[in-house]
């Protein structure tokens, strides 16, 4: 990663991290700082906006600007307050609780808008600050204190929900995988728009391993996929096997077998204004077809903070009111004298 | 200047304008007001509409009214109406209990037809007669007039139809004796887009005023005395935006830019419309996906560094709590203004109330204080809103700005004020020389209890603020049981202090009578004028009228205490009356209440009043 003035240690606060040992949580922070100072913008320069739940205690834990608000709240706080400083960079933490039950609404329409923020949701598929409720990523039968018998219902898939709210950024890593988290994290803040980025992150206390089946060590390369723009989608631990077109779906195939070559493999295109194959590739679960990380789309788009400034320069230029007093005079009055 | 028999000269005159919700009343209304005031009378205007965008027409709940009283010591839209313009039955029937003993009801004969009876529920073919009218009817033919002056105008029937409205304001113009080149400018202002449009309506007005000169006769004619006004430019304002402009004048005034996180809910959505238009002057309002992101998105831009806003009603307000907490806890200035109007629930959307005092005092978790005022008329929306944005930025806290339906809706005459008319706002900001990095967020001016306003993109000051709990001296997140009562206590005397900082409480009327009526908000005009008029006649009566709630002006206690009686008149059930009396239990505090979605008439005060005077 390239070099900036700043280092990791410029972002962390002086406040000690209180998350349980072993927690998901301590990765991302980490990544999270040695990313921003890959990004190189000042510490005065950012702001850090959470809800609530584990994750969101993030803030605290930055050398930045930060504000640990509300549960389900911090969409739409972090779009505010991009509007009302849009030169600043803004980051918002949310648990999957925080973003897609309690802050659902407020999810889908800053990705809607297109805010330019950078929203990591934390994925446990679990609610932890509260002792172990199932979340909204909980898998249908999903054994909670909430839901002794199995849930019966279905979860979100964040990818999703993104791009039915028509997102123009999603990218995906794990908590234990720095190198991938720091690249998307790069990404995600490069990225003009509403960037969402997906932490598969693990709560040892109350849903220990729910990522294992994908994360663990000894098949982590045959069950994912690190998707990079511009290269072929290759995986497995011997770089042997592939994603091709089969009719409208995807397909794993061992290259060399089956009559399928190296030509025949997909090359990713994350730039694609279409999402009609970024969707199929971000909705691969770890089991008949790999699980993508990596920035999966990556596409430019007007975003709702330039506009409104765009707009507002407009309409200023075209009036030119000086003051208030200016724009009342423009209008119907009489003169008593 | 056509000579006119039968005039009366009045000091003021309240008129009626009502007909089906499609009809047009409002437009003609706001046009009247608009020429009076032009020619120097003071204006007041009650617009009553219903909930239904169009109820079925001729029906009862699809009337729709505008009430205006114009002329000199004009506080209030007038309790009953000299002249009642009724377009169709319903019309008549919804509103012939507020014409005055003595007053005149014009209706378009044309729309009195068998069917149009039946619609409006008459049970016979004499609905005058039916609804007892001793008064003078002018029956006008309005809509075949309309019809024969735009027979060559080319418009299809429905356009035709849809200029009565303007007829009627024809009419009423001669017989107020209004000037008509002043309408026609204000007619094509609001028909720039459609010439055609303009041109039929200035033959109708014409056609109307003309048909009033014609049968002067056995009509009687009205001139309204104008008053000596404050030299410099008026324009006509309703309350929703007095607000969005005394808001975009704090802007002025502070340095920092207007931010506006809103949803759309009646009767408040106008200062949404007005500071959308307001890009022009910089303003950023945002149309959120709903309440809670209205309040939360002006949290962000505050905490941003703009003045933030969110505007709602009632219910609007309920869903914002938790987010106004936050704003309390983080310590950051927020205006929220609630637009009051009939509640519980959806209650009665477009009629006024003072029904949400206690929520805007209480309505949070926690020990939650935060500073709330209340304007008392359209106008004073302007001032109010500034007010409740300098007290914002000045304290660093949330502040509830209780306005209402009436005056929201209502509008007046309003002499534009100069800039230096308002005082500077002065942000308590970080002092640059502790932007060394050790300067930590809940520090305070120990004078105010104010916290410092460290603005993101500063450098030397990042810090983190939150809804947990934090320590007094580091800001850091904190349980400890003292430091957290140290906590409550401290942002209570910050609330308090504020009163340092705002006016005193005056009395009005009789200052040495030795009952006091006392008013808060938007009942301010029907109280003073009741108030006046019992003075008038021998009853002597003191006035005060609070626009400063959390905290209460400095002096209140001494004022209360200083009367025999004291009665609290409020739309409500006594939610300001109990607030007092709790805090000032040595007063015996009276009450004169009404919930009715409707204002005070300024009759029901003096009866009010003077049953507790009598009551001894």
């Amino acid at each position: 990663m390239e070099e900036t003035k700043y280092t990791a240690a410029n972002y962390k606060s002086d406040q000690s991290v209180r998350w349980c040992p072993g927690c998901g949580d301590h990765a991302i922070l980490n990544s999270l700082h040695k990313a921003m100072a890959t990004i190189g913008v000042a510490p005065h320069m950012t702001a850090v906006i959470s809800g609530i739940g584990c994750s969101s205690r993030l803030p605290y834990y930055m050398n930045t600007y930060g504000f640990h608000t509300i549960h389900g709240r911090a969409a739409a706080i972090a779009t505010g307050f991009k509007v009302a400083n849009p030169q600043m960079t803004v980051w918002q933490i949310s648990g999957d609780g925080d973003g897609l039950a309690i802050g659902g609404n407020h999810f889908i329409h800053a990705v809607r808008r297109n805010i330019d923020i950078n929203l990591l949701l934390f994925n446990n598929k679990i609610y932890g600050l509260t002792k172990g409720q199932y979340s909204p990523t909980s898998e249908r039968g999903f054994i909670s204190k909430s839901s002794p018998y199995g849930t019966t219902e279905d979860p979100f898939i964040p990818a999703e929900l993104v791009f039915g709210a028509r997102g123009n950024f999603f990218a995906r890593s794990i908590d234990v995988d720095l190198t991938t988290s720091q690249e998307v994290l790069v990404a995600a803040a490069r990225h003009k728009g509403t960037s969402v980025v997906e932490m598969l992150q693990n709560c040892v206390i109350f849903n220990n391993g729910i990522h294992n089946h994908i994360t663990d060590k000894d098949f982590r390369a045959e069950r994912t996929i690190h998707l990079r723009h511009g290269e072929k989608m290759i995986f497995g631990k011997d770089s042997n096997k592939g994603l091709v077109r089969d009719g409208f779906l995807l397909k794993a195939v061992k290259i060399g077998k089956d009559g399928y070559t190296i030509d025949d493999v997909l090359v990713h295109d994350a730039h694609c204004q279409s999402n009609f194959l970024h969707q199929q590739l971000a909705m691969m679960d770890g089991y008949d077809l790999p699980l993508a990380i990596g920035v999966i789309r990556d596409v430019e788009g007007l975003t709702y903070n330039e506009e409104i400034d765009h707009q507002v320069a407009e309409v200023r230029e075209r009036k030119g009111f000086s003051s208030l007093r200016d724009m009342i005079l423009a209008g119907e009055t009489w003169e008593v004298k | 200047m056509l000579e006119k028999p039968n005039i009366k000269v009045l000091d003021k005159v309240v008129v009626r304008f009502s007909g089906d919700s499609g009809d047009g009343m409002q437009l003609a209304g706001n046009i009247f007001t608009n020429v009076s005031a032009g020619v120097g009378n003071q204006v007041s205007t009650f617009p009553d509409y219903p909930a239904e965008i169009r109820a079925p027409q001729g029906s009862l709940s699809g009337v729709s009214g505008f009430q205006v009283s114009v002329g000199t010591g004009v506080h209030t839209p007038g309790d009953q109406a000299d002249v009642l313009v009724a377009m169709n039955p319903a019309a008549l029937k919804r509103n012939v209990n507020v014409l005055k003993q003595g007053g005149v009801i014009i209706v378009d004969i044309d729309s009195f037809k068998e069917a149009d009876l039946k619609k409006a529920l008459f049970n016979t073919g004499e609905p005058f007669k039916e609804l007892g009218i001793t008064s003078q009817v002018v029956e006008v033919p309005v809509t075949s007039m309309t019809k024969a002056a735009l027979a060559d105008s080319g418009l299809d029937n429905k356009s035709v139809l849809k200029c009565r409205n303007i007829f009627a304001l024809g009419l009423v113009c001669w017989l107020f004796d209004r000037p008509l080149e002043s309408a026609l400018h204000h007619l094509k202002t609001k028909f720039a887009k459609k010439p055609a449009i303009y041109e039929a309506n200035a033959k109708v007005i014409q056609a109307g005023y003309d048909y009033g000169h014609n049968i002067h006769a056995s009509v009687s004619t009205y001139r309204i005395e104008s008053e000596e006004i404050r030299a410099g430019h008026y324009t006509d304002i309703n309350g929703n935006t007095a607000t969005a402009w005394g808001l975009i004048m704090a802007s002025e005034k502070s340095g920092r830019p207007l931010f506006l996180g809103s949803y759309p809910i009646t009767p408040a959505t106008d200062i949404l419309h007005e500071l959308a238009k307001r890009k022009d002057l910089g303003v950023k309002a945002c149309q959120m996906e709903d309440e809670i992101a209205g309040v939360c998105s002006a949290i962000g831009a505050s905490f941003a560094g703009n003045l933030a806003v969110t505007s709602t009603s009632g219910p609007g307000l309920a869903l914002k709590s938790e987010g106004i907490g936050l704003a309390v806890m983080a310590e950051i200035p927020l205006v929220i203004i609630d637009v009051q109007r009939g509640g519980p629930s959806t209650g009665l959307p477009t009629k006024t109330e003072q029904t949400d005092l206690l929520q805007a005092l209480y309505g949070r978790n926690g020990e939650s204080p935060l500073a709330v005022v209340a304007p008392a008329s359209p106008t004073d929306c302007f001032t109010m809103a500034f007010e409740a944005a300098r007290i914002a930025i000045e304290h660093m806290t949330p502040v509830i700005l209780l306005s209402d339906a009436f005056i929201g809706n209502g509008s007046s005459a309003w002499r534009i004020p100069d800039t230096d008319e308002y005082p500077e706002i002065r942000p308590n900001y970080l002092p640059k020389n502790m932007m060394d990095g050790s300067w930590k967020p809940y520090k305070r001016n120990e004078d105010t209890k104010v916290r410092y306003w460290a603005i993101p993109g500063t450098e030397g000051c990042t810090h983190r603020l939150g809804g947990l709990e934090k320590d007094y001296d580091t800001g850091a997140i904190s349980t400890d049981p003292v430091n957290h009562e140290r906590m409550v206590y401290t942002r209570k005397d910050k609330i308090e202090r504020i009163a340092g900082n705002i006016p005193e409480l005056e009395v009005l009327c009789d200052k040495d009578a030795d009952t006091l009526l006392i008013g808060w908000g938007g009942t301010y005009g029907h109280l003073y004028t009741a108030a006046e008029e019992m003075n008038k006649n021998g009853n002597k009566l003191a006035f005060a009228h609070f626009r400063y709630i959390n905290p209460l002006p400095r002096n209140t206690r001494e004022i209360l205490t200083k009367y025999r009686k004291v009665i609290v008149a409020e739309l409500n059930t006594g939610q300001f009356a109990d607030y007092l009396q709790a805090r000032f239990p040595e007063v015996r505090i009276e009450r004169i209440n009404k919930v009715q979605g409707q204002p005070f008439l300024v009759k029901e005060v003096i009866d009010g009043v003077t049953k507790i005077m009598e009551g001894k």
